[in-house]
């Protein structure tokens, strides 16, 4: 019956009361509404565009240009950055040098650089150029893992203990990631508990958070509201992040949506640098600056300088050239234009 | 010179203007390439078999400010009427009422601010000055009952001004309320809103009018019109403002989008099992056609995926 007051719920059934009371049908939907929802003070943001975002670019990144581009963004008060990818070379040509960057970005005191490593080889060539922090990532769809990492989820699932165990030992935290979360290529919707499942198995395994990805897009505050309701009875909000794709524009509603349930960490990709990999020419990951600037406008801290994020993304979109993806800095860039046209009229 | 706030037509010479701002240019010039009447006929017809319940078919402005809206008889008179549909059109004065009602037009629209800087410089008058124009309107046409739709800019923010406080805001829609306005849109002109701006204007503008009298406007200009329009709906709104492809750039700053797109809205609401009545599929190929016809990409990022993934 939502949310109306216990006593009214007790005393007398609904339908006589509003039947004698019309009013009070609109006074009850209207406390309902007046309650503003509750957000989280402050929101961590998992900057993802080094790794996911460049890796699912078409032109290859020049070394110097990822290095320089992680400096920029250790710069803006971002507090992890995911650096780089330990997958072989063979799978993930635009990752291959995966140890000099690494190994030559300046890393900022304030900020950890995870790097992906989907099993015991790439962890060791990790460890052995100095990751501090690794990641490793799961699906919660059956096909998108056969096809994606070609081993079924049990069997990834295996592989990634073999990596949580040994990171434990020598402690460095692991995240996880579960792809797939709100929707399949291949398969389709994907039941919420199924999510539930592969997320709560990361977990226990041990990684201290688990990042809920909307590989293709497709979700919706409905899809995220539903999923997270079955996720989080499994694993609790602080452990869990959302990774949301923009490809039909819901990105920003789902991230607020999952805000809303308790949920306080986003990853996002500046400029957002990353297409689908699945239909061509539509967008992807969700930028930062989009991101920042509504959480930003909440009154959510973060912690991070919106314009020197902005920055970030105009360099590596001179240095890809390409236009950015981030509706942010797209206004912002005629704001120069916009301040002029101000002083002009006044 | 095209749809450009007043302002920039009067203060500098045009040649000035230009070599100041370049880009302006090749905007005016784009500005110059009118839509066809026959295609803006063919899109509101496409629109009309979508399901879609308001289509807002034109503008009865002078063809001197808006000359893209100069064949706004031909069009009203032409297209087809889904006796499904509502099709009001903007009346800024008695005149142009006059016009759209012997045009035939059944629901009208004003168009009022709550910025003063703002009106002054797009419709060259003050707020209070606006609201005794459209009083005159809504009067008139009350007596032909016609409904009078509202529109109030600069919602969240202002090209000019900036913020606008969210108490001048709700004095400004309970105006036109009051008036006779059946139901008053709140405008993101320039997108800045967040769901933080738009929660707090809400719950000031909902102590004057209630929200069944109310509907949001959004511009996805700072991609945020998805996550407002989402928490005006979680306040308690039900009125949505959209445009097909998302046409309709934003004046104020170039290469940014303007209005939110219909499909994408759509789609949300769609996936949150909310009711609309309309048909995504039919929309998008609305939105497909006109595209082809104004040469141009779609705003709307589920007709960019969805024409992908086929």
């Amino acid at each position: 019956m939502g949310n109306f007051p216990t006593t009214v719920k007790h005393c007398l059934s609904y339908e006589e009361l509003i039947q004698d009371y019309p009013w009070l049908a609109r006074w009850l939907q209207e406390e309902k509404r007046a309650l503003t929802h509750e957000y989280p003070e402050y929101v961590k943001i998992v900057e993802v565009g080094p790794r996911d975002g460049l890796q699912n670019e078409k032109e290859m990144v020049p070394t110097g240009v990822k290095i320089q581009l992680i400096d920029m963004l250790s710069e803006t008060g971002l507090p992890v950055i995911e650096a780089t990818s330990f997958v072989s070379s063979k799978w993930v040509p635009q990752m291959a040098d995966h140890t000099e960057v690494l190994q030559a970005i300046h890393r900022s005191s304030h900020v950890r650089y995870p790097v992906l490593t989907p099993n015991m080889h790439g962890f060791q060539d990790a460890v052995a150029a100095g990751a501090t922090e690794v990641a490793v990532f799961g699906s919660a769809s059956e096909t998108f893992s056969r096809k994606n990492i070609n081993c079924s989820i049990d069997e990834s699932i295996l592989r990634f203990e073999e990596v949580i165990c040994t990171a434990k030992q020598r402690q460095i935290p692991v995240r996880g990631y579960v792809s797939c979360a709100l929707g399949c290529p291949y398969e389709g919707p994907i039941e919420s508990t199924k999510v539930a499942e592969v997320v709560k198995r990361l977990y226990e395994l041990g990684c201290y958070e688990v990042s809920l990805g909307d590989t293709i897009g497709v979700g919706t505050p409905g899809s995220m509201a539903k999923m997270l309701h079955s996720v989080m009875k499994e694993v609790p909000s602080s452990a869990l992040a959302v990774h949301c794709h923009d490809t039909y524009g819901q990105a920003l509603a789902n991230i607020l949506t999952a805000l809303q349930m308790g949920i306080c960490t986003v990853d996002s990709s500046v400029a957002g640098l990353g297409g689908c990999p699945y239909a061509q020419g539509a967008s992807g990951n969700v930028s930062t600056e989009d991101v920042l600037y509504m959480l930003h406008g909440m009154g959510i801290k973060t912690g991070v300088d919106l314009s020197k994020v902005i920055e970030a993304g105009d360099f590596i979109c001179k240095a890809l050239n390409r236009k950015t993806n981030s509706k942010v800095a797209q206004a912002r860039g005629d704001y120069s234009v916009h301040c002029r046209m101000k002083k002009i009229n006044t």
